[in-house]
């Protein structure tokens, strides 16, 4: 077994931290989708690989990490645009389930035309030559590139809360998340809104995709077993609450890394328990409420 | 009651379209004398394997084509019929059961995952039809997945992880870890190379098992880094291997310890290029550049050139062509398709077709055959299919397998 | 032609029976047809909670998966007779569904779909972990039932055609008391807690009870499905237990029309025999099932069935 140090406790802790940092990244983007719209993404999978293949593409077309980090949310965020006019809109009113069983389908089509496009084999993609090697943070040597990841995702989520807190479009989110009629009444045109809303949450999936490239193999199906993730740490999280994805996410992170440090054959399994007991006890997840970012 | 009163004219109509459906049983007119000898070939043409499973299906052709040129069996000619088995074990039952009820195969040949040859395994064996499997696996030899009609033509992880331990315990140290993916075949792996080990006095500092298919290995690294291992084996395939190596590479391990994998996947190394995989030693059945030293890989690989425009067998390419050719040997030597008789055939079958010696040991049919060690190289390369070096070669010789008592089968 | 239709209706199993009589002659080999059999009843117990309840579970796979591995344990571990491993599978896998359903039932909405799923995924790393008893990641193997002895005769298992009408006949007895349920009181108490639970609460029915009973129900069906799939396949594999094969639930359900009796079964049907013949032509066949399922969603919520029905009665009020 070895001994378990307290410096390894530390290192697989900070481990955890970075794992965690993309999960507190796509649960974000589900959340907003979820609080504002009321709509169960299950394609925010498909999107995460779509911004690593965008990642991918545009990385080996300019051979600049950090231009390319601009232009896969800009351009994944795009296709969320086009998916909720023509795909989701309709669906607004029918019951929960539709748009969940639409974005079901279109993660299957999007995995697919990844396929088709680029291939079965998957990319490797290099991490950017001033990120590469590791660090000795004192209790060991970290991958440079891995603490990056925690310090863009903190820097992205307080982006994002100053957006919302501090600013007039953060405000009507707030507020349509709350009460839509209200905001309806008061003149603005609130599908715009969740139109918005929808886009920035899937182009928010597509950075997460290409920040996660470099830690591992960028595949068509890379996907399928982040979005259960997603999902479970989402609904930890709360539903809806943009502090709730931050908390959970790094809590996910943190148990599956040590976890894996004790028993790592139950490491998977481990979420999914977590899942289990926060629910039976809070049954809307830890910060979940109606309301957008409590 | 209603069904009596199904007129003339309806029933004529159901058993029109039952005729025009493709009704199984159909197909019994099929088997006068001169019906061609069929061969199915379930493997995963879609996933993650499905460059490999097609050069599965490229040298089965090879060896099909070879069959019929030289005359088929009595005029009888052999036929591929290949299925995609999408690497699902339930699929690939649904598969073998359409091969073997509509498509009347006389024999099965395939496929990629431990779990879809047991798999496939399990439905031929009740049917007593002959099934070659061409890839790894430990459970195929063991007693309880066994039958009279089940041979093993790829190598099985003992075997290879107990080469490629020998070669690296007397060269590297003795201080080994393992990252496992948590499967049997990692298990299997870890057993191979923790046997091995014994008359070396290797000491296992972690087994370190990871998930599946699992995308992100930074939670199971620090725990290896700390224990600074001479040797970290990496029991896991495909693409799992390149991710492992990947990131073991960016968490600085590779500057104390060297990496050993069990099975170095040439398809998996011609894609993810030679920067990730540097410098790691792994094994393999077959590797192109035998041919510099083994007549019979000229051969098939010039055979193989001339089908298919120039280009080299992988490793699981050459197990399609070995799997499919030692079946039709056999069936020409035995004189018959009857299953029994091919199989007592295939026992007693001494051949050299791709790789050098090789025959079924006769208590569990495991092909015994050579082991490469080969190491992955970024210099030197002569052109881009020239990846691996060949470091070593253990002969042919069945005292690196396990016991036929072990594995369950009477003496 | 809406006579013939509700006359149909009213007799709504024979009807079916009937039609899946014929069935095997229809598809281009047996092994598919009872596939569509297994995963029609997988369906139709799904849709019982789904459809008819109105709650959405993710988790179903482990009552198709752990029907399976009990039926397969006993045959492979226990060498019990055909007809008691069936029976152990379909307990086994409707134990399964009362300790997950008296956990799940207290979420609501989607965070009841998560539960599912997460406890469906506890339920496959155990099975996954237990390798002694299941064979682990290669599936248990060796499901071997050749000979089944009914009232002195003696039928060969092996044999395709007899093995559907012997799996038929467990079909259609699930099918008849899936009907049973869904036309008793009881059945439309389901429906209302489907249309408006509190609405329900008020009118004096004990909510929580009937969304367990039905979710028990649901898993002995599709654990039953499972059972039949074990002696199939003569194999189990491990992916029976896994979410995607819950996916294919939702997925043949709305295909077929949720809330409908026979939809789900035809939803089952034209899902796997698009996907075998479809995977012949090309290599995409996710695609096309994805595009399928988005067309559906839109422009056909109600299902192929769904659809059908409809359309014979709009004349009705």
């Amino acid at each position: 077994m070895g001994e378990i140090t307290l410096n390894l406790l530390l290192l697989q802790t900070i481990a955890g931290v970075a794992l965690g940092a993309i999960f507190v990244l796509l649960a974000i983007g589900l959340s907003l989708i979820f609080g504002m719209l009321g709509v169960v993404n299950f394609a925010h999978g498909a999107f995460f690989m779509l911004g690593a293949y965008a990642g991918v593409y545009f990385y080996g077309l300019t051979g600049n990490f950090w231009f390319s980090l601009l232009l896969v949310p800009l351009t994944v965020g795009a296709v969320g645009l086009a998916v909720e006019r023509v795909l989701v809109r309709p669906l607004y009113g029918r019951g929960l389930d539709y748009p969940l069983l639409l974005t079901f389908g279109l993660s299957y089509v999007l995995v697919e035309a990844i396929r088709i496009q680029f291939g079965v084999e998957g990319y490797q993609m290099g991490t950017p030559a001033a990120l590469r090697g590791a660090v000795d943070i004192g209790i060991g040597h970290f991958p440079t590139y891995r603490l990056f990841l925690i310090g863009a995702t903190a820097a992205i989520v307080l982006a994002l809360w100053l957006f919302i807190e501090k600013t007039r479009f953060g405000l009507i989110i707030r507020a349509g998340a709350q009460d839509p009629e209200i905001v309806r009444i008061l003149g603005i045109d609130i599908g715009r809104v969740w139109l918005l809303v929808f886009a920035l949450g899937i182009a928010i999936a597509g950075l997460s995709g290409i920040l996660a490239a470099p830690t591992r193999a960028v595949t068509p199906e890379m996907g399928i077993p982040v979005l259960v993730e997603s999902f479970v740490v989402t609904v930890v999280g709360g539903m809806g609450s943009l502090a709730g994805a931050v908390v959970a996410g790094l809590l996910v992170g943190i148990v599956y890394s040590l976890t894996s440090l004790f028993a790592p054959e139950m490491a998977e399994m481990s979420i999914f328990v977590l899942m289990a007991l926060v629910l039976l006890v809070r049954p809307q997840g830890l910060f979940g409420r109606t309301g957008v970012f409590g | 009651m209603s069904t009596t009163r199904i007129s003339l004219s309806r029933r004529k109509v159901l058993l029109g379209a039952a005729a025009a459906a493709t009704s199984p049983f159909w197909f019994n007119i099929a088997r006068a004398q001169g019906a061609p000898i069929r061969i199915g070939f379930p493997v995963p043409l879609t996933g993650p394997f499905s460059s490999d499973a097609q050069d599965q299906v490229r040298a089965a052709e090879v060896a099909v084509k070879e069959f019929n040129d030289g005359g088929g069996f009595r005029g009888r000619m052999a036929e591929l019929l290949v299925r995609d088995d999408k690497l699902n074990a339930g699929e690939a039952a649904t598969r073998t059961l359409e091969l073997v009820e509509k498509d009347k195969v006389n024999f099965v040949v395939g496929s990629l995952s431990a779990a879809v040859q047991l798999s496939v395994n399990s439905v031929t064996k009740e049917r007593k039809i002959i099934y070659n499997s061409i890839s790894q696996s430990d459970a195929i030899n063991e007693v309880k997945d066994w039958s009279p009609y089940t041979f093993h033509e790829a190598l099985n992880p003992h075997i290879t992880a107990g080469a490629v331990g020998r070669y690296a315990f007397k060269r590297f140290g003795k201080r080994v870890a393992f990252l496992t993916a948590d499967y049997a075949f990692g298990h299997e792996m870890v057993r191979g190379f923790q046997r091995a080990g014994k008359e070396f006095g290797v000491e296992t500092l972690a087994d370190v098992r990871h998930p599946l298919g699992a995308a992100d290995y930074s939670a199971f690294l620090p725990r290896i880094q700390a224990l600074k291992p001479d040797i970290l084996f990496f029991c896991n395939f495909g693409r799992d291997l390149l991710n492992s190596v990947k990131q073991a590479t960016e968490f600085g391990l590779k500057s104390n310890t060297k990496f050993v994998a069990p099975v170095l996947l040439y398809s998996a190394r011609s894609a993810g290029g030679p920067e990730p995989f540097e410098g790691v030693i792994g094994g393999t059945s077959f590797y192109w550049r035998m041919e510099d030293t083994v007549p019979s890989a000229k051969a098939f690989n010039d055979k193989f050139r001339k089908a298919h425009g120039g280009a080299v067998p992988s490793d699981y390419g050459a197990l399609g062509y070995g799997g499919v050719r030692t079946v039709l040997e056999a069936v020409r030597i035995a004189g018959s398709t009857d299953s029994d008789k091919v199989s007592l055939a295939m026992r007693q079958l001494k051949y050299d077709y791709y790789k050098g010696p090789q025959y079924y040991r006769g208590c569990d049919h495991q092909s015994v055959q050579s082991i490469l060690i080969i190491e992955s190289k970024s210099k030197n390369m002569k052109d881009k299919n020239d990846v691996f070096d060949i470091v070593a070669s253990e002969p042919p010789d069945e005292k690196y397998l396990r016991s036929c008592a072990e594995l369950g089968h009477k003496a | 032609m809406r006579d013939a239709v509700d006359y149909i209706s009213r007799h709504r199993v024979a009807a079916v029976v009937l039609f899946l009589i014929a069935f095997p002659w229809l598809m281009p080999y047996e092994a598919l047809a009872i596939n569509i059999l297994i995963f029609g009843l997988f369906a139709v117990g799904f849709n019982l909670l789904f459809g008819y309840t109105g709650m959405l579970s993710f988790g179903h796979a482990a009552f198709l998966g752990s029907g399976s591995y009990f039926a397969g344990m006993a045959v492979v571990h226990g060498s019990w007779p055909w007809y008691a491993a069936i029976a152990a599978g379909t307990l086994g896998a409707t134990a399964i569904g009362l300790l997950m359903g008296l956990l799940a039932i207290r979420a609501r909405g989607i965070y009841f779909s998560m539960v599912t799923l997460a406890l469906a995924q506890c339920v496959y790393y155990i099975f996954y972990q237990a390798d002694r008893w299941t064979g682990g990641e290669n599936g248990l193997r060796g499901v071997k039932v050749s000979a089944i002895k009914l009232f002195g005769v003696e039928l060969n298992f092996v044999d395709p055609l007899t093995k559907y009408y012997i799996v038929l006949a467990f079909v259609a007895l699930a099918l008849w008391f899936v009907s049973r349920v869904l036309a008793s009181p009881f059945g439309a108490v389901i429906e209302t807690v489907r249309e408006n639970e509190r609405r329900s609460a008020a009118c004096g029915y004990d909510v929580a009870r009937t969304k367990l009973v039905v979710f028990v129900l649901s898993a002995a069906i599709c654990g039953l499905a499972g059972t039949l799939r074990a002696l199939h396949l003569s194999v189990v594999p491990i992916d029976s237990l896994h979410y995607l094969t819950s996916g294919h639930a939702v997925m043949m359900c709305l295909l077929g029309g949720m809330g409908t009796f026979f939809g789900p079964f035809v939803g089952a049907a034209v899902f796997l025999y698009l996907e075998d013949v479809v995977t012949t032509w090309t290599k995409h066949w996710m695609l096309v099932v994805g595009t399928v399922f988005i067309v559906f969603v839109l422009f056909f919520p109600r299902g192929i069935w769904g659809s059908i029905l409809h359309w014979v009665r709009r004349g009705d009020a």
